[in-house]
């Protein structure tokens, strides 16, 4: 006995022996933090890169160049027949008015080709400008009025210094006397960058000036919203049953692995499911953000109800036992104390859901959503397209006033994702019980 | 009588392996189920007989049979893993929430099997309460806390009455003096003794018959511990109480009643004074003089 229990070595030895591996331990412990560092630096540059590239080529897009014209709402052009009935003041040819303008602004420029060189500085949109300007208030009629009208594209290309001056005229959208007139304008302050309200307000357009975010923000928002209502509520059920209620056997195993198996789908299934399924079979409309949800809904459900159970199964037991304990039934149990205290870890499944929804583009190809869409939608069942689809579209624009639009409509994106992760967070710590 | 000493050693874990060893070696009671001592008592409130608990393949407690009367503390103990928390598990049927968990046997509570039929165990938990090894007051305020179990059960007509509940239930659980001044703050935020006094009035504010406690005051210091047990004194002479324990001086500074439980089997069952005095099994003798456990 007293063999065996004789150290091996003396105390000397053995702190010897520790101390000549402490310096490779410490080396390992530097080393592991410098590839740490290392991963963090690089992640942070690729971000860092990302948003610098994103905002400079984007934030051009919430600015536009616009033409400060006197217009006057010449009465002949605008109501000949002096009715002052809507009909009438929408037919006019408000076009006239621009093009009179500019013939006042610039007396010396004689000629059909030179006049319509001219009237090509203002985008074609500013005459329905004009128009709903007349239709809101018809007293304008008779009076002249300086407006801002917005400018063509090649106008604002250029103010933005996407057009070389450098180059033959033959080369370059604009003419050399259509040069001459802009430095004109410039000079006498009547062309500027303007707050870009078309962007934030309307929808799709074929013309860059007058492509806006709104229709797409508006499908997004309906169709995000629609699959909150959707998932969540079906998510959490789903979740609690099969967490609290099933009983465990063969087919809770099942639908267990088939739940973990569809988080792993590849989101353009769904989108064909969601084709054949809900517009093939039930004949829901097409493009509609009312399928749109449906969809993503399948597609966020997995997810909730995975992050769900979890937040189920992290509930102590104790509460379970102590509610159990005082009477209280399953339901009650599970209603008064297990959901309370699950419901931000539910949160956060749903907000990692609907992140993903938010972002997803695929899936809604299938369905429609990826149609050229001028109108904002009104309703769930209208024709919508949404955020990321919208700058799938604008990229494959060939126009060159697209390209910064797209970034525009990815900063537009990325608010939105932040707002509506900001809100989610907020509301999780709302029931978040630091107790 | 080889093979059950083989079997027992093998349901038996970890710490106890030792004991189980040597608990073969000494004698076992004559045959299962046979316990020494008295169980019966005068109109019990619980009539246990025969009360076997299997968890899965595991047979936790063997031919349990044991009355536990009104108005008095029984204590239950035994070396860990013994059986003593399964069996009063079983009194209110908590067993039922352990999947693969099965009780046979008949518990009568006032002459009615609880696990009747008709016998609604919701029911059953408001006449039998339950407190808990470690404090488990709901994340809510002190005053949800009391009120819950009166809630559910719709004990409280209107505000007053349950304000009525709630205070009474505190006053006897000797809590009120102390979180009078604060019955919205959390119950989470009192201390150890004061949270494990708050799940004590949770549980009376019910009002229930039996209060089943399952090592009460093992999270405890010695003064908490000294309160829960004047506590348990004062709440005897309306509630019948049983206590699990791995103290045998709480054990005796408490109870009437001692119930001796060793792997899986009820070994002895006496008159407290009677048990430390005068053990009258060999196993009891060595549990209550520290030769094991």
């Amino acid at each position: 006995m007293s063999n065996t229990n004789k150290p091996r070595r003396t105390a000397q030895e053995t702190q010897a022996i520790v101390s000549a591996s402490l310096r490779r331990r410490y080396w390992a412990e530097r080393r592991f933090r410098a590839y740490g560092l290392a991963a963090i630096v690089a992640a942070l540059t690729f971000l860092v890169y990302l948003f610098f590239v994103i905002f400079s080529n984007g934030m051009g897009a919430f600015r536009q160049s616009e033409l400060e014209l006197a217009i006057y709402y010449d009465p002949a052009v605008v109501d000949p027949a002096g009715t002052r009935h809507v009909d009438d003041l929408r037919s006019a040819d408000y076009q006239a008015l621009i093009r009179a303008s500019l013939k006042k602004k610039f007396p010396e420029v004689e000629g059909r080709a030179a006049t319509r060189e001219l009237s090509r500085l203002v985008s074609g949109s500013a005459a329905f400008e004009l128009q709903r300007e007349v239709v809101d208030d018809p007293k304008l009629i008779g009076t002249t009025r300086a407006e801002w009208l917005l400018a063509s594209d090649a106008v604002d290309l250029l103010q933005k210094g996407h057009i070389q001056r450098s180059l033959p005229e033959a080369e370059r959208p604009l003419s050399d006397n259509q040069l001459r007139w802009i430095d004109q304008l410039s000079r006498e302050g009547s062309l500027a960058l303007r707050f870009n309200h078309t962007f934030l307000s309307r929808g799709d357009s074929r013309e860059p000036e007058n492509a806006g975010i709104w229709g797409a923000v508006v499908g997004s928002f309906y169709t995000l919203l629609l699959t909150l209502l959707l998932s969540f509520p079906i998510g959490v059920a789903a979740a609690v049953y099969l967490e609290e209620f099933a009983r465990r056997n063969r087919w809770t195993d099942l639908i267990e692995v088939n739940i973990n198996n569809l988080a792993a789908v590849p989101s353009i299934v769904f989108g064909l499911l969601g084709l054949a399924v809900f517009i093939g079979f039930f004949g829901l409309p097409r493009s509609a953000p009312l399928v749109g949800a449906m969809v993503l809904t399948l597609l966020t459900l997995p997810t909730i109800i995975i992050a769900s159970r979890a937040a189920l199964k992290a509930v102590p037991p104790s509460i379970r036992e102590a509610a159990l304990g005082m009477g209280a039934s399953k339901i009650q149990m599970v209603t008064h104390h297990v959901i309370p205290l699950a419901l931000p870890g539910m949160l956060t499944g749903t907000i990692i859901g609907m992140a993903r929804a938010l972002g997803e583009s695929a899936p809604l190809l299938m369905i429609g959503m990826v149609a050229f869409i001028v109108d904002i939608p009104k309703g769930v069942t209208d024709a919508a397209t949404v955020l990321p689809v919208q700058v799938f579209l604008w990229s494959d624009s060939p126009e060159r006033g697209f390209v910064e639009k797209t970034s525009g409509a990815i900063i537009v994106l990325l608010v939105f994702l932040v707002v509506m992760n900001t809100t989610a967070v907020i509301l999780r710590k709302k029931f978040e019980r630091r107790w | 009588m080889d093979a059950v000493t083989v079997e027992r050693a093998g349901i038996n874990q970890k710490p106890s392996g030792r004991v189980a060893e040597e608990a073969g070696a000494v004698e076992l009671p004559a045959e299962t189920g046979r316990t020494v001592g008295t169980i019966t008592v005068e109109d019990p409130i619980f009539r246990c007989r025969d009360v076997d608990v299997y968890y899965g393949e595991k047979h936790a407690i063997r031919k349990v049979g044991i009355d536990i009367g009104k108005n008095s503390v029984l204590a239950m103990i035994g070396p860990s893993g013994c059986g003593k928390s399964t069996f009063l598990r079983c009194l209110n049927r908590m067993n039922d929430t352990i999947p693969n968990a099965r009780v046979v046997g008949s518990i009568m509570l006032d002459g009615r099997d609880i696990h009747d039929k008709k016998q609604d165990v919701v029911q059953l938990r408001a006449r039998v309460g339950m407190v808990f090894q470690k404090p488990n007051p709901f994340p809510k305020s002190i005053y949800e806390n009391v009120a819950y179990g009166p809630r559910i059960h719709g004990l409280a007509g209107d505000r007053v009455e349950l304000d009525e509940i709630v205070h009474n239930s505190l006053q006897r659980a000797g809590l009120w003096e102390e979180v009078k001044d604060r019955l919205q703050h959390p119950g989470t935020s009192l201390s150890g003794g004061q949270q494990q006094r708050l799940c004590i009035a949770r549980t009376i504010a019910v009002n229930p018959e039996v209060i089943l406690m399952d090592e009460p005051c093992s999270a405890l210091d010695p003064i908490a511990t000294a309160r829960i047990e004047d506590l348990m004194e004062e709440l005897r002479q309306s509630y019948a109480i049983v206590i699990v324990t791995h103290s045998m001086q709480q054990a005796a500074r408490v109870s009437q009643r001692t119930a001796y439980f060793h792997l899986g089997d009820l070994i002895e069952v006496g008159e407290t004074d009677r048990i430390f005095t005068n053990p009258r099994h060999r196993l009891t003798e060595d549990y209550i003089t520290g030769r094991f456990g």
